[in-house]
């Protein structure tokens, strides 16, 4: 997996690799809040509307799942990795925000 | 105002922070990158906790319940959107070869997490006794 940065000399910080532990250790966070939320979703008789909000809980997930993968790729496969894109950043940031909003629909069924 | 503005256009824009200033050695933009996560994770730690303030103290009255989870659930928000904000402001300063920008947001999210803990404690022990 990390082929392309022992190609290149390793960094002796091992600056990408912890980077990409960060990434993955978000990931988990993340998906501890939809396992939260997908308990609240399913608490007491779902609702429509509860049960919606569960499933766009688990999409969001995935989004989130998608944008973490992208960026380790780009980690491990260049030896220099490229800056995070801002695009990424606040992809990451609206999909908290969302899974927040989904919270809220939650907490007020 | 305009300097906040001018900071969400950059969340969209990649290129436009590649234009000012110089590349910073690629280790301090990770650096960067990674303490952006960390208060991501702080963020979805707090939405996590309004889940489980709702789902784990049903004995509470509905409007306390309510009113801590949502408490927490907008902290996350404006952590994550703080996150993504300090973080475009921290790499335009290295790119500008400037201070990095200094920050209240640290104290004033510790002093909403201990008012939101003492309440706890309080709403907790009263409910339980009525």
């Amino acid at each position: 997996m990390t082929a392309g940065a022992e190609g290149a000399g390793r960094d002796p910080g091992l600056q990408p690799e912890r980077t990409r532990l960060a990434w993955r250790r978000t990931t988990l966070s993340a998906a501890v809040a939809t396992v939260l939320a997908l308990k609240a979703a399913l608490h007491g008789g779902p609702s429509a509307a509860s049960v919606l909000a569960g499933a766009v809980c688990c999409a969001l997930w995935l989004a989130f799942l998608g944008i973490a993968h992208s960026r380790v790729r780009a980690l491990t496969t260049t030896p220099r990795p490229p800056t995070l894109a801002p695009r990424q950043a606040t992809a990451a940031v609206l999909c908290a925000g969302a899974l927040a909003v989904c919270a809220v629909v939650l907490v007020l069924q | 105002m305009s300097d906040f503005v001018r900071n969400i256009r950059l969340w969209f824009a990649p290129e436009r922070v590649r234009e000012e200033g110089g590349t910073p050695d690629y280790r301090f933009s990770l650096a960067n990158e990674r303490t952006f996560l960390a208060w991501l994770r702080t963020a979805l730690a707090l939405i996590g906790g309004g889940f489980a303030v709702d789902q784990f103290l049903p004995d509470l009255r509905w409007a306390w319940r309510v009113g801590l989870a949502l408490a927490l659930l907008a902290a996350g928000v404006l952590c994550s959107l703080r996150a993504v904000n300090h973080w475009v402001r921290c790499e335009r300063a290295m790119r500008r070869g400037e201070d990095l920008p200094a920050s209240r947001f640290p104290v004033l999210l510790s002093l909403v997490v201990a008012v939101v803990a003492v309440a706890m404690v309080v709403v907790v022990l009263v409910g339980w006794e009525g």
